[in-house]
């Protein structure tokens, strides 16, 4: 692979991560804290309603580690292209 | 030790060591002072990051916001957090592998356009001088609560403690002093919250606590009984959802990308040593942001609990199921005296009555108990932090921490926010455009008077705040939202975007934004210049003024991407530039000197 089309590659695989993570930031927050809120909170986790839950702080978890995961996996990435820093 | 006394001690000692971390982290350079030398390491920086971002509003108001909202309030519970996720994932690793300064630096430089440059510079001194003063008038209201002083005091206090440190400091002294307050803003937060979670559902864990059932031995969870004890009162259920679902998906989208666009924050990223490092350390700001927001919707609800517990004693409508006005706790006596709490016994029966009167349902009701009118005729919602320790009989140096809570939440956005400002002069507008061969003496001495005169000016406003000083934090968010977000974020994720789009989006989204807020709340937020009233009935689609920046930012998207259809394509080194910051290799060493 030449070095373009190894940065090329590099960035489609960054942008799929970005998808997949943002797409997964989506459905805790927007679906199911405030589309989905009554439906979920049909379920409950202890005293808690899960619609409730997610709104308030389920959806503060997992974006804490969403992050770290997207992180993670760009280090990852950084090193299998063969762009990280010294 | 008597109280005052002892408030004085512990906020001292607090201003002691922000001095002198002050004093050890002067700043020689305008790396240092711009960037703190980006050696700055990513777990101290997501504190430093933490402290910068969480305010006078997000220690004080939050938690009284949510405990009068109940449901509704989440939005800003993940507003003010999912924004992070789009600065890790969209913004901040590119910006640093940029390796500028100034967020209006890598606009006018990525848009080959001064004017792209002088339009994020405007952004960004709006948003960041209205923002500030809302965190003067914090300090100085904490400062007269707790030490008894004049307002205007204290705020010349705060004024002269932020001048010392980031007058000196710059960028490293802030970062610095930043983590020192951090420290002490989220124990004051905590240590009361976990006494009041474990005195009513016997679990230390606020976060946990809020899931739980009640410690009386009821075996009813938590937020079930504070639905049932609003409800019989009139109130809607604490759980339930009260703004229309569009307009909460908007709000919630517009403060996160406000967020993930507000300049103070975004500068925070520049300052550590690699690229892998701002992407993990946008991670660790969120942890500590986290501790304190996942605790904040356990704070409002258990507050809510206890104040109408308090008042409420027996069973709603019996002849001596409410607290008799002269057997009040000495910390509803205390508050009373400011006035934050007041109470006017309207049907003359000597007892308080604490219910919902605009509630149609429930007026017959409370007719027939007698009741002539909601008796607690204010309650304002700041008061839930500030009184949590004395409702939960605390010792006195807990109420005394709250305070020094209180005012490093306040000082510490203050203080990043007048970088930022003082940034956009000394290095965007002097250096940038009035006088490029400037020595760096000479710049480092322009952002010093700058930030001089930047807390002057946020004193004066903050001691004489103009009118619309509430409104502000709406037009701060929508103004980062619709103008400055989507430049950047375009920047990066398009590379034929040309100045000419890019110019067109901010001024686009800037302008719809700024015209939807002024149409409903007055042109400039001067009373009786609005178009229309401020109802769900006269807005567009029900979206309310707080929530339109992310149709601005839609807005902006859109014309830049058309207008960059029809017009030329940026220049070849432009598009080469887009590449080189989108990987992380040859980013610029960190400065070896300290």
């Amino acid at each position: 692979m030449t070095e373009q089309t190894q940065r090329q590659a590099y960035w489609t695989a960054n942008l799929k991560l970005v998808a997949w993570c943002l797409a997964i930031w989506f459905v805790v927050s927007y679906l199911f804290g405030i589309i989905l809120v009554d439906q979920l909170n049909a379920i409950k986790i202890g005293g808690y309603m899960l619609g409730f839950w997610f709104a308030q702080q389920g959806s503060m978890y997992t974006f804490v580690v969403l992050i770290f995961f997207y992180a993670y996996r760009m280090k990852k990435l950084d090193q299998k292209f063969n762009v990280h820093e010294e | 030790m008597d109280l005052k006394i002892l408030t004085f001690l512990v906020v001292g000692a607090t201003f002691a060591l922000y001095i002198g971390i002050a004093i050890w982290a002067r700043a020689g350079t305008t790396k240092e002072f711009y960037v703190a030398g980006t050696g700055v390491h990513p777990v101290a920086n997501g504190m430093a990051t933490a402290a910068d971002w969480m305010s006078a509003a997000s220690f004080i108001s939050m938690a009284g916001l949510i405990a009068f909202m109940g449901y509704d309030a989440s939005v800003y519970l993940m507003g003010w957090t999912g924004g992070y996720v789009l600065l890790a994932l969209l913004l901040a690793p590119y910006l640093r592998k940029f390796g500028k300064f100034t967020v209006s630096e890598f606009i006018g430089e990525r848009y080959y356009s001064k004017a792209a440059r002088m339009v994020a510079v405007l952004c960004l001194i709006v948003a960041s001088v209205t923002y500030v003063i809302g965190q003067m008038k914090g300090v100085g209201v904490a400062f007269s609560r707790f030490l008894e002083v004049d307002f205007t005091t204290g705020v010349f206090v705060g004024m002269a403690i932020v001048f010392i440190y980031a007058v000196m400091g710059g960028m490293k002294g802030i970062t610095y002093t930043q983590i020192a307050q951090y420290c002490v803003l989220i124990f004051a937060y905590t240590v009361p919250a976990i006494f009041i979670s474990l005195n009513l559902t016997g679990n230390p864990v606020p976060q946990l606590g809020l899931g739980s059932s009640m410690a009386d031995g009821s075996g009813t969870a938590l937020l079930d009984k504070l639905d049932m004890i609003v409800n019989d009162l009139g109130f809607a259920l604490y759980t339930a959802q009260k703004k229309s679902t569009l307009d909460m998906f908007l709000l919630t989208l517009s403060l996160m990308i406000g967020t993930a666009g507000l300049p103070h924050v975004i500068m925070r990223f520049f300052t550590v040593p690699k690229v892998a490092d701002a992407r993990s350390s946008a991670g660790w700001a969120l942890v500590f942001i986290a501790i304190l927001y996942t605790t904040a919707p356990a704070v409002g609800a258990m507050a809510r609990l206890n104040l109408v517990e308090t008042i409420q004693t027996g069973p709603v409508g019996a002849a001596d199921g409410n607290l008799v006005y002269a057997d009040r706790p000495e910390w509803f006596k205390n508050w009373e005296t400011t006035g934050l709490l007041a109470f006017e016994d309207k049907n003359g029966d000597g007892r308080i009555q604490y219910y919902n009167d605009k509630s149609e349902a429930f007026a017959d009701k409370a007719a027939s108990f007698g009741w002539q009118g909601n008796e607690m005729v204010t309650v304002d919602r700041d008061i839930m932090v500030l009184a949590n320790p004395e409702i939960a009989q605390l010792p006195n140096w807990v109420i005394a921490l709250v305070a020094a809570g209180g005012l490093a939440a306040a000082l510490s956005t203050a203080a990043g926010l007048l970088l930022a400002i003082s940034t956009a002069i000394s290095h965007d507008v002097i250096k940038g455009m009035v006088a490029p061969n400037i020595t760096e003496a000479k710049e480092l001495l322009a952002s010093r008077l700058a930030m001089a005169g930047a807390i002057i000016v946020a004193g004066y406003l903050g001691i004489n705040p103009p009118g619309f000083a509430a409104q502000v934090v709406a037009l701060a968010f929508g103004l980062a939202a619709s103008s400055i977000f989507p430049a950047l974020m375009m920047g990066i994720f398009n590379k034929n975007m040309d100045n000419i789009g890019a110019i067109v989006g901010m001024l686009v989204g800037l302008f719809s934004t700024l015209i939807y807020i002024f149409w409903f709340k007055g042109w400039f937020f001067i009373p009786g210049t609005e178009m229309a009233a401020n109802t769900a009935d006269n807005w567009f689609l029900g979206i309310s003024p707080e929530s339109f920046g992310a149709v601005g930012a839609m807005l902006n998207f859109l014309f830049a991407y058309i207008v960059s259809k029809i017009t030329p394509p940026p220049p070849e080194h432009i598009q080469h530039l887009v590449e080189d910051i989108r990987v992380p290799m040859g980013a610029a060493k960190a400065a070896a000197h300290h």
